[in-house]
């Protein structure tokens, strides 16, 4: 049995990169308040003291350059983990991120590999208001050439991120802001590693399978122990990355139970949810006992009211609702 | 109460070479008789590449391209301040760079050809794709200098770009950047004072786009863009400045776009064919042709043999960029990522 210890999802984040950073000199961490102020989220809490400000560096409020001298450091040799304050800045650096972190290894003919990650904290719930509750997994996902992982467990936090960094592919490595303080057993072994493209089926069961990620496989964990009362068995795939997705895990699961309910905090509207509940009906059509159904965020910027910001969000209680519909088949 | 000057700037603007063929010997660098024919063939070379370029471009066998007509002096004078271990991230108006520092030319034409293998480099060779994004490849250049300096690597990074990029956020916040790290690197400016039919007065109202860099904490220089002489002094000063621990510089290079901004464009619905007269007699090899008059560099037809030697070698180039196959579908996936996904894979085998 190896040996682990319970810690937050923070401190599992701050584990993988102090021993990544410890394993690999040419790993380095930038980004805007990541140094002395130890990150937004505390995620580099003690790095700055280990490690020295040549690997740990504040940057000027400019999240496209974060982005593109990440992009130059990785073509210079290095393996930069960017840090983006929130998700929400991302948008300032799509350019980088689409246009060149995604493209570059192509537009080259393949002669560079481009690894690197950036980090950025995202999801809504916080009463942030509009601009600063946004899940924008979906938008990375459409994009070919980015990895991109998003864990919902301290130890999966860990893993995936060690693997996002010692990965060759450029990694959008998601995180969610209300997980952070969230525990788990997290393995001391420095060499855990969670790959990309494998997802978890963290529950068990037999009627329904409930696709989710991140924050949304929390609830859906508690909306399957409320179900389990009902006599409704939910079987829970956690999905860890977008990219790869693991298309083979969702499909063997939903051939199984027939069923498939798929959550996703982003907007409903041409949400990564349609394209996995589209996978699901492509392979499973003949086995299916009722369409896939999606559970996803309401379609509005989110309101800065503590009450209808809940509204806006996937819960528990919306999740069980799906698949109580999805297994009576009231459509 | 206190209303105190807090500082004042200068901006200098350098000529060596003037339009006459005379220098200002006070600031000539020190060059060999070979150093400067080196710049005349390079010079010649360039623009016999471009006239070979464009006349493939309308024959369909390369695709639109953009060429570096007038802006050889920028281009060679520059390069040649290069040591073959710095390194560079061209935008894409930089061939004649890319031919002085050796570049395979049969690759620069592959890649216009409509092929991006043409910009692997060879073994040894640093330079970086060119960009076809405006000035997105500043902050790239900025994270290649953090790269070296981390790792030791005396090397300098120089960008190239053109006025256009002056106002894009990546070219303010790559400047910021590397002011607040005093990186190594150099950043070049060719001001052909067009982006595409946007002339330099509707891209900033600033007297010089040198003076930019002052806001950032180092220094910025003009220089005559059509006189190698002062390019290469520049260019030299900033590369041993930056090399050094000096941080980094700016320079401008006024010069002037003498063509259309690609061959997709025609300039002539938007500018004065007098405006390019102008700069037509300012012209950069014409420039250095009448200096090595000046000096008898010319005599026993030096300057047939060069042209006839460069046509030869662009001659040989487009004949090995011909022979070399189209990349094969599947080959677009092969560099999407290290390891493809599932249905990537299906696509690749026609799925």
């Amino acid at each position: 049995m190896t040996s682990t210890s319970e810690m937050t999802y923070r401190d599992a984040l701050n584990m993988a990169l102090r021993e990544e950073m410890s394993r690999d000199p040419s790993v380095v961490v930038w980004g805007e308040d990541v140094a002395l102020y130890e990150g937004a989220f505390k995620v580099t809490r003690g790095l700055l003291a280990e490690f020295g400000e040549e690997r740990i560096k504040d940057t000027p409020i400019s999240e496209n350059t974060i982005v593109g001298v990440a992009v130059g450091a990785a073509m210079g040799g290095l393996r930069p983990v960017a840090e983006l304050m929130t998700v929400n800045f991302a948008l300032l650096a799509m350019d980088q991120i689409v246009n060149h972190m995604a493209k570059i290894r192509s537009m080259f003919g393949g002669q560079t590999f481009l690894p690197m990650v950036v980090r950025m904290p995202g999801g809504g719930g916080s009463q942030l208001a509009a601009q600063h509750s946004q899940s924008l997994e979906s938008y990375f996902m459409h994009c070919p050439g980015l990895h991109i992982a998003y864990p919902s467990t301290p130890a999966d936090a860990k893993g995936l991120l060690k693997s996002a960094i010692r990965d060759n592919n450029p990694v959008i490595f998601l995180e969610h802001e209300l997980l952070y303080n969230s525990t788990g057993e997290v393995p001391n072994d420095p060499e855990f590693l969670v790959p990309f493209g494998q997802a978890n089926v963290i529950r068990s069961g037999t009627d329904v399978t409930i696709v989710a990620y991140a924050r949304m496989t929390i609830l859906a964990l508690q909306a399957a122990a409320d179900l389990e009362k009902e006599g409704i068995s939910c079987e829970i795939v956690d999905l860890r990355t977008f990219s790869p997705l693991d298309t083979e895990t969702i499909i063997e699961s939903a051939r199984k139970t027939g069923r498939a309910v798929v959550v996703e905090e982003c907007w409903r509207t041409a949400g990564l949810g349609g394209d996995i509940a589209h996978r699901i009906h492509e392979a499973c059509f003949d086995t299916l006992l009722a369409p896939v159904k999606r559970v996803a965020g309401l379609d509005v910027p989110m309101p800065y009211s503590r009450k209808i910001e809940k509204i806006c969000i996937p819960r528990a209680e919306t999740i069980a609702d799906a698949v109580r519909e999805v297994v009576s088949r009231k459509y | 109460m206190p209303n105190d000057i807090l500082a004042t700037f200068t901006v200098r603007r350098l000529t060596i070479l003037n339009e006459n063929g005379n220098v200002d010997d006070a600031l000539m660098p020190v060059l060999s008789e070979t150093e400067i024919r080196r710049m005349y063939e390079l010079m010649i070379l360039t623009r016999t590449f471009d006239e070979r370029a464009q006349a493939l471009q309308r024959e369909g066998r390369l695709g639109t391209y953009p060429s570096t007509l007038g802006q050889e002096a920028a281009q060679i004078g520059s390069a040649l301040a290069l040591h073959h271990s710095d390194w560079v991230f061209p935008s894409f108006r930089e061939m004649g760079v890319q031919l002085t520092l050796g570049y395979p030319i049969h690759r620069l034409l592959q890649y216009w050809s409509g092929d991006e293998r043409g910009q692997v480099s060879p073994e040894n060779f640093n330079i970086f794709p060119m960009c076809l994004s405006v000035g997105t490849h500043i902050p790239h250049a900025v994270g290649a200098a953090m790269a070296a300096r981390y790792r030791r690597d005396p090397v300098v990074v120089v960008a190239y770009f053109g006025d256009g990029a002056t106002s894009k956020g990546d070219f303010h916040e790559g400047f910021n950047l590397a002011g607040v790290f005093r990186l190594p690197v150099v950043f070049i400016c060719q001001n052909n004072q067009w982006a595409i039919s946007v002339p330099l007065k509707g891209q900033t109202a600033s007297a010089s786009l040198a003076q930019k860099a002052i806001g950032f904490g180092f220094e910025g220089v003009q220089v005559d863009g059509n006189d190698v002489f002062a390019v290469h002094r520049a260019a030299t000063e900033a590369i041993e400045k930056a090399r050094s621990g000096g941080g980094a510089t700016f320079i401008e290079c006024l010069t002037y776009r003498m063509a259309d901004h690609t061959t997709a464009d025609d300039a002539s619905r938007y500018r004065s064919p007098d405006d390019v007269a102008i700069w037509r007699a300012k012209d950069p090899i014409m420039r250095l042709e009448r200096f090595m008059d000046l000096r008898g560099m010319l005599k026993d037809g030096y300057v047939e043999q060069t042209k006839t030697f460069a046509t030869s070698t662009i001659d040989e180039a487009v004949r090995t960029m011909e022979a070399i196959p189209p990349p094969l579908t599947a080959e677009m996936f092969d560099h999407t990522c290290a390891v493809l996904n599932p249905r990537q894979v299906r696509q690749r085998e026609g799925g």
